[in-house]
């Protein structure tokens, strides 16, 4: 199965709201405990691995391809 | 320093060929009386080849190094009539639990597939089963163990190897036509010869600990990641026999074994791990190192390496000793087929394409077991951290966590040795894969289909097979429902038995090829494939 790379999200606005809303009174180490998990658990939720390959890759492109802060 | 076991201290003997001062030429000479080497003896002994082993000590391993056993060195060991004694003497676990810092994430059973004759694994001493080992050696008419012979010099010729030995009584040479070197991770044969040791992944040190319990404490498996009285490593506790628990302390790069070693130092460790109220004995404490890596080639012309000589892993899943047990499975039927002509040398590469593709695959599994315990940066760490909180709650994420997964065979799916199959077949009994066990009845009793293969090849039959044959080698025949029956049908539904169905299973309890009925010519083309014949 390909990965939908495109807009799935019913109400963008919203999802993102609570995405960031999740994590406003947490300290720095726990929002990063946040997303860790939150990336487990979805991960888990697809199960297809060729899918899970193919998120993984188009992550990690798509930082190479942005220039590192200085 | 140990309580509960006293060190056998094995006689030496002078050889006649030493007091007479004949050189005399052995078919095989294995280096190293471990628990590789004299697994090679035995099985070379099993198949009919007489073996001498060298070993430059008198004793055996030294505290409990290699603890844990899985089901097919037990296979292997049935094989050569040992399996039930070490069974019988070893512990099995079924409960283990999981902690993160000081509280307990998880705990799970051992469920084991039912309907194998051996278990999953036991727990037991190196040196116990080395002494089994060795009372088998000194048992068997084609085993010549020697102690206090230590190998200074291999030489290598284009039919043999001459070996330059010394002993108390001095230095002698004798021949081998052909060489084992089981002499362990820092193998001199290895130096001797000039064979490369690749792929060295990661570095780390361990100190283990052998503890006696003063009283009762459960027979579990538990293993801690960041534990209070250990950050930012992992500590392992499992149970041997004798009330003897072992604990693998990981100590990181950086640590100071010598430091760490210190009775002041465990202890105290060893009791903030176990509770206040535990009393315990401090019995044998030791640190080692490990690396990831094997040999170039497992064979270098007449000389062959074998267990930790050919590759080392780190300790998690239990892969060193098993694999090597595996590699002296491996190796010795095909060591008989080559010095009894039936098949021609390039037999024994495969040795080193099965075995080297098994300590990759093993090597792949420790590494990945090691990146979980010891993960190498902030992020990695989080991941892994996130996966043991989530186990507490969220089933999906046990299967993530990783503290070791248990040594299973390695499947030689590209071996050149494989028919492939040309029909479908349900289940895991593909071409290179070894026999599971199953029950079965002969002349009324019950056994186990493995106990029924014996040492040569064997056709495996649901429906009527005939013998086949290549130069010296026979395939025989093995028919279910005639020469033994399969009552429970776990036989058949393990190798999808439809009737009619073969099965051309190897000496060393792998499956060769198959087919869904038997075909004269076809299993004799298959059989010739299996000795490496060309154009097979």
């Amino acid at each position: 199965m390909p990965l939908n790379r495109h807009p799935h999200i019913i109400d963008p606005d919203a999802f993102y709201e609570e995405l960031i809303n999740a994590q406003r009174d947490l300290s720095d180490e726990q929002a990063e405990m946040f997303l860790a998990k939150l990336v487990l658990i979805l991960a888990n939720h697809v199960g297809d691995r060729s899918v899970l390959s193919q998120a993984i890759a188009l992550a990690r492109a798509n930082t190479l391809a942005v220039a590192p802060p200085h | 320093m140990l309580h509960t076991y006293t060190y056998p201290q094995y006689a030496y003997r002078q050889s006649d060929e030493q007091r007479e001062g004949r050189r005399v030429r052995y078919p095989v000479v294995v280096i190293g009386a471990g628990p590789v080497g004299m697994t090679q003896a035995l099985d070379c002994a099993f198949r009919g080849i007489p073996t001498v082993v060298l070993d430059d000590n008198n004793t055996v391993s030294v505290g409990s190094r290699a603890v844990c056993y899985a089901k097919r060195p037990l296979e292997i060991w049935d094989r050569l009539g040992l399996g039930d004694d070490l069974v019988a003497q070893g512990v099995q676990w079924k409960v283990g639990k999981v902690f993160f810092r000081d509280e307990l994430v998880y705990q799970f059973d051992l469920l084991p597939e039912e309907h194998h004759k051996m278990p999953a694994m036991i727990n037991l001493q190196q040196y116990y089963l080395e002494e089994r080992l060795v009372r088998a050696c000194d048992e068997s008419p084609r085993v010549d163990l020697r102690w206090k012979h230590k190998v200074l010099a291999v030489e290598p010729q284009s039919d043999h190897v001459v070996l330059t030995v010394e002993t108390p009584d001095g230095i002698f040479k004798m021949e081998a036509s052909w060489l084992i070197a089981c002499d362990g991770a820092s193998s001199d044969t290895r130096r001797m010869i000039g064979a490369d040791f690749i792929g060295q992944f990661f570095q780390d040190r361990f100190l283990i600990a052998d503890v006696v319990m003063k009283a009762d404490f459960p027979t579990e498996r538990w293993f801690w990641f960041d534990p209070p009285f250990h950050r930012h490593q992992s500590v392992l506790l499992h149970k041997q026999c004798d009330n003897v628990w072992r604990i693998d302390f990981q100590l990181g790069w950086d640590a100071d074994p010598n430091e760490e070693k210190k009775p002041e130092r465990v202890i105290p460790r060893i009791q903030a791990m176990l509770g206040p109220d535990v009393p315990f004995e401090l019995e044998w404490v030791s640190v080692y190192q490990f690396a990831c890596r094997r040999i170039d080639r497992f064979r270098h012309g007449r000389v062959i390496f074998a267990g930790d000589a050919a590759h080392q892993v780190s300790p998690f899943g239990a892969r060193g000793a098993n694999s090597g047990v595996q590699d002296c499975d491996n190796l010795s039927w095909k060591l008989k087929a080559v010095l009894e002509g039936d098949a021609p040398e390039s037999l024994l590469d495969t040795y080193h394409d099965e075995r080297a593709f098994a300590a990759d695959d093993n090597i792949l599994n420790s590494t990945r077991s090691t990146d979980f315990i010891t993960p190498k940066s902030r992020t990695s760490l989080r991941l892994r951290n996130a996966v043991l909180e989530l186990a507490r709650t969220e089933p999906f994420a046990r299967p993530l966590v990783n503290s070791g997964r248990l040594s299973t065979p390695t499947p030689y799916v590209h071996s050149p040795l494989n028919t492939p199959d040309t029909e479908p077949f349900a289940g895991r009994m593909a071409p290179g894969t070894n026999c599971a066990d199953a029950p079965i009845e002969r002349d009324g009793r019950p056994g186990w289909l493995l106990n029924q293969l014996g040492d040569g090849f064997v056709l495996l039959s649901f429906g009527p097979a005939e013998p086949v044959r290549v130069g010296g080698v026979e395939a025989r025949v093995l028919q279910v429902g005639r020469d033994l029956i399969d009552r429970a049908g776990v036989l058949a539904e393990r190798y999808d038995g439809q009737p009619g169905t073969v099965y051309l299973i190897r000496p060393d309890q792998y499956v060769a090829a198959r087919w869904r009925r038997f075909d004269r010519a076809a299993a004799t083309v298959a059989l010739a494939r299996a000795l490496s014949h060309a154009n097979a």
